[in-house]
């Protein structure tokens, strides 16, 4: 225990010893006006930068510790705080602050000035047709402006919307769950919702998804023929905002209850699926399109014919019907 | 008052007849006293156990949404009521879900799959068009299996086909965790999301931490 010791001091020694003696230069003028010291600040400064370490470690322990996550926060907290404090102490006390101003300086050659813009007059001298240049740079920069924002157009059909109507969903295409399995007219229940695909087509187009729904068939008022057995099959895109219809309000008794409907979660725009799909409440400008369904004869369910409506979300009255 | 099967029938004449009917057959054309009532033939004991255990029934009026209250029978009498109506028509029975064996991970999964949508997703309740989603801070562990099979009032039902027993374990033991989460941050804002998070930061922190600057400058400059 000694021996190191020993050596510790011999090696602080030797390193003095060997350390070059700084060259006495002559002292210069100050350019700071000198300050008297100010050791309370000092010690205020120092008692804060070790409070603010003391802090630190203190959330240190609480994270080995495993105390609550606040009680690591906080002293971490504690200890910015304590550094930011021993810098403001530091700042207000203990470093020379001055404001200087510099003057903006004068005109050094104003005639310089006017020769520059006599300059620039005389030298359009030179263009007699200044209406026809002038034009053409106005047509170019015009051209030039409509060139950069005709890619716009690819952010929706603007001029050809009969793209909106198209949809995996034709007559005889069948209905799968989400795992691809065909969905039948026995497993769908009164009282549950269902989401359904078309099979074999692409399930991320904004076409396919349909959500079903089964109801007593004396509660249909429109297109019963298009609900066998009660099942009805409606976009599950909201016609809004393009939001999945994600709610089923479904009465037990609808003669004390609101009636059935579909529900997007976003704005809560209601849909009437007895009527068509037509909009009960919220900000939906149009019914939610219906798909017209049939029973094979294995009793899977297949599309009767087409969507009733451009499935997806309304912009700028394009989809409006 | 008798005991035994007796005391379900008395029980039901004097509390539920009104609605939902004479031996429970429903009333669907609305009286002098404008009652009216679903029929309880095959709700089975599952149901009516919900109801009344919940306080949802009996309802002053018919054509409110019922909503959570002290229930307005004892355990003895809601046994004898439940057993009445289990007999008029045979129906489920009561479940009894064991939430250890759920995992709260898929729980909250299903959750957010199911139930987020109206419920919110650690279970606040909601208001959806002409219905309050209830809160789930007090249902116990058979009420929430029992809501999930018949949809109380207008929420959708959902056979074991949709979600399993073993799925329902997995909500309920969500459920039950999300009515005490552990809020690591510290404060939870009511759990309310991101949202009003994002906003506390950006209306009440960032406002302070500009205001002690500017102090500070200000001091500084003299």
């Amino acid at each position: 225990m000694r021996r190191p010791l020993r050596w510790f001091v011999a090696a602080l020694v030797l390193a003095r010893a060997v350390k070059p003696r700084r060259e006495q230069r002559p002292p210069r003028e100050r350019i700071i006006p000198a300050e008297a010291p100010s050791p309370r600040a000092e010690l205020v400064v120092a008692a804060l930068l070790l409070g603010s370490a003391a802090a630190a470690v203190l959330a240190i322990v609480a994270y080995a510790a495993q105390w609550s996550t606040q009680a690591f926060g906080g002293p971490l907290a504690g200890a910015l705080a304590l550094l930011a404090a021993a810098f403001i102490v530091a700042a207000e006390h203990l470093v020379v602050t001055e404001e200087l101003e510099e003057e903006y300086p004068p005109d050094e050659h104003p005639e310089a000035e006017d020769d520059l813009s006599a300059l620039v007059r005389e030298s359009g001298d030179r263009i007699t047709r200044k209406g026809l240049i002038g034009g053409a740079a106005a047509v170019a920069g015009t051209a030039m402006g409509a060139a950069l924002v005709t890619p716009a157009l690819s952010m929706g059909p603007a001029l050809n919307t009969s793209l909106l109507n198209e949809s995996p969903w034709h007559r005889g295409r069948a209905l799968v769950d989400e795992f691809g399995k065909p969905l039948r007219a026995d497993d769908i229940e009164q009282g549950a919702f269902y989401t359904a695909f078309p099979h074999g087509a692409v399930r991320m187009d904004i076409a396919s998804p349909l959500i079903l729904i089964r109801l007593e068939q004396s509660l249909i008022h429109e297109r019963r023929a298009w609900a066998p057995e009660g099942i009805l099959a409606f976009s599950k895109i909201c016609t809004h905002a393009g939001c999945a219809i994600a709610l089923y309000r479904n009465p037990k008794f609808g003669l004390t209850q609101p009636s059935h409907a579909l529900v997007c979660p976003c704005h809560y725009s209601t849909f009437d699926p007895t009527q068509a799909g037509k909009v009960l409440f919220g900000p939906a400008g149009r019914p939610l399109p219906q798909l017209p369904l049939r029973i094979a004869p294995d009793r899977t369910l297949q599309a009767a014919g087409e969507l009733s409506g451009p499935p997806g979300p309304s912009w700028w009255g394009v989809r409006r019907p | 008052l008798s005991t035994g099967p007796r005391l379900g029938e008395q029980l039901f004449a004097g509390n539920c007849v009104r609605c939902h009917g004479i031996a429970g057959r429903g009333v669907t054309r609305a009286g002098d006293n404008g009652s009216l009532g679903p029929p309880l033939h095959g709700v089975g004991a599952l149901a009516a156990d919900f109801y009344l255990r919940t306080g949802y029934m009996p309802l002053a009026d018919a054509h409110d949404q019922p909503t959570r209250s002290r229930p307005s029978f004892s355990d003895a009498q809601i046994k004898a009521i439940v057993g009445y109506v289990a007999s008029l028509g045979g129906g489920p029975p009561i479940p009894r879900p064991d939430k250890s064996s759920g995992d709260i991970g898929r729980g909250r999964e299903l959750f957010t799959e199911h139930c987020a949508g109206c419920h919110q997703v650690v279970g606040e309740g909601g208001i959806l068009p002409g219905a309050k989603a209830p809160p789930l801070s007090r249902a116990t562990d058979v009420q929430i299996a029992q809501a999930v099979r018949i949809g109380p009032y207008v929420m959708p039902k959902f056979s074991t086909r949709d979600i399993s027993d073993s799925d329902l374990n997995s909500i309920i033991a969500y459920v039950d965790y999300a009515k005490n989460p552990t809020d690591a941050g510290g404060w939870g804002i009511n759990h309310l999301g991101p949202f009003p998070e994002g906003m506390i930061t950006w209306l009440i922190a960032i406002p302070l931490l500009l205001v002690t600057c500017r102090l500070i400058g200000k001091k500084a400059r003299r």
